[in-house]
């Protein structure tokens, strides 16, 4: 039995998806299972000609990077040709935060830049065309486990339940806040009092988006080892259509309350439970978690 | 009426009738006996609904803050300027202090000044969170809409609710010169221009 043919198709990109995904612990014996016609920083079959000229095939096809339709590559207009890898693919990925909303790049043009499918939250024209085979990888950049995660599942034809951005519900089902090894800080609202800290939640003051970002950061780790609110950072958030927002570390505040709230939570239901809460004082949660010897 | 419902509302008569006697008497000059006896009950039945007097003290401030949290709310709910709805707010508050006097002066005299008897379960805001969520309901709107000031909860807190306190504690002083409800469109103003954007 032939192998899919897969081909990694950018636009405009920094390569951080391509090389996040290249830290995949399994990225060889994931490839294994896939015919490579082409990716842009490594050695394939094929090269940027081929492609960008329509003479090559694909089943799968990953696209990395935001698209603009006035962006030309070698005189060739780079939306036309995903378009046309698109018709012929089984699947499309939107691989990162860019291919999928628009990301970091839109911010450059807002009017004539956007992600492949969705422009921010809104769909662009061709999410009706290409819907049916269209899976969301949102992320800056993506996990490398989403992605290995998702071509296993493609090619064992499992299905993949995804929610209203094509984002697999798997990997996207619940907040970057669940797993947080911060949890208990959060809990009785204690701030961390710094940042690279091992204490203290990082939502109340230091800009925190993880109870309202769909993601996995927290249950499957980054280099197996953490994430960035593990390590004291907030989370940015870049796994929704908005990001990125500006002032990342600070938490956007209507007289010390929140403005965002965590996911689907009701702000009386948050500010009844915190209110009560903050009256408490948990000496354990007040104290450094080492005590370091000078 | 079900056995249920006729146990809510004589816990809700006598909360009602220790919320009077607390206010007007005193805390420690009242007894669960001049409570039983108000109600026409026995001091073993008014132990059936509440087993100190502490306890009973603690659920009456819970009492007063949903029912002044709930007309809060309901301000909160209108689609009215945040100007109009601080008038609203000072407004019930005033007149809460007409008709009920009580609940003010349990906040006021009984609440605030025998802290003893809420240290333990009613720690911080834990018995009065129906009415301060309300606040920062109307504080967290007024700022989302650019009406007021963003600045710390409690700055503003102060000055809303310390004001209108304090109105109340010089007339249950007797002091004020003039009813307290021509008091309400200076006070709201005054209120405003302190909160506003400036």
């Amino acid at each position: 039995m032939s192998k899919p043919k897969l081909l990694w198709f950018q636009s405009i990109s920094c390569n951080g998806n391509s090389h996040s995904f290249f830290n995949y612990p399994n990225l060889f014996s994931t490839l294994e299972y896939f015919d490579l016609i082409y990716h842009p920083l490594i050695d394939t079959n094929y090269g940027l000609e081929e492609v960008l000229n329509l003479k090559v095939d694909c089943d799968i096809l990953i696209l990395e990077g935001a698209f603009n339709k006035n962006l030309f590559k070698n005189g060739v207009n780079i939306l036309e040709v995903a378009e046309y890898y698109s018709k012929l693919a089984k699947y499309i990925i939107t691989a990162g935060t860019c291919s999928t909303f628009g990301g970091v790049f839109k911010e450059y043009d807002t009017q004539n830049i956007s992600g492949f499918a969705f422009d921010i939250e809104n769909h662009t024209k061709r999410y009706d065309i290409y819907k049916d085979k269209l899976i969301s990888l949102p992320g800056c950049p993506i996990h490398p486990k989403w992605l290995g995660y998702i071509l296993l599942m493609l090619v064992k034809n499992r299905k993949i339940p995804i929610d209203e951005f094509h984002r697999p519900q798997e990997l996207y089902g619940t907040t970057v806040h669940t797993g947080c090894s911060r949890n208990e800080y959060f809990e009785w609202k204690i701030d961390t009092k710094g940042w690279g800290l091992k204490e203290g939640c990082l939502f109340y003051e230091n800009g925190c988006q993880a109870p309202y970002t769909k993601g996995s950061c927290n249950k499957i780790l980054w280099n197996d080892i953490s994430s960035k609110t593990i390590v004291g950072t907030p989370c940015f958030g870049c796994t929704e259509p908005s990001f990125p927002k500006t002032a990342l570390f600070e938490t956007k505040t209507n007289m010390g309350i929140p403005a965002n709230m965590p996911l689907g939570v009701p702000r009386r239901a948050y500010l009844t439970a915190t209110g009560i809460v903050k009256s408490f004082t948990i000496k354990r949660l007040e104290k450094r978690v080492i005590d370091y010897k000078s | 009426m079900k056995i249920a419902d006729k146990k809510a509302l004589k816990r809700e008569s006598i909360i009602d009738a220790a919320l009077h006697l607390f206010a007007t008497q005193g805390f420690y000059k009242t007894t669960i006996p001049d409570i039983a006896k108000k109600l026409k009950m026995s001091v073993g039945n008014l132990y059936n609904y509440f087993s100190s007097k502490d306890i009973l003290a603690k659920e009456i401030i819970k009492y007063t803050s949903e029912v002044l949290g709930d007309k809060i709310r309901e301000v909160n709910q209108l689609q009215i300027p945040t100007k109009d709805k601080i008038t609203k707010i000072v407004e019930l508050y005033f007149r809460m202090s007409q008709e009920r006097p009580e609940m003010i002066e349990y906040f006021l005299r009984v609440y605030l000044s025998h802290r003893e008897v809420f240290s333990d379960g009613c720690e911080g805001m834990v018995c009065v969170s129906g009415f301060i969520t309300e606040i920062m309901i109307f504080f967290d709107d007024g700022v989302a809409v650019g009406e007021l000031r963003n600045q710390d909860f409690f700055s503003a807190f102060g000055l809303f609710m310390g004001y209108l306190g304090g109105m109340v504690f010089l007339k249950g002083e007797g002091v004020l010169p003039k009813d307290i409800e021509s008091y309400i469109d200076d006070i709201s103003c005054n209120i405003y221009n302190a909160l506003k954007v400036q």
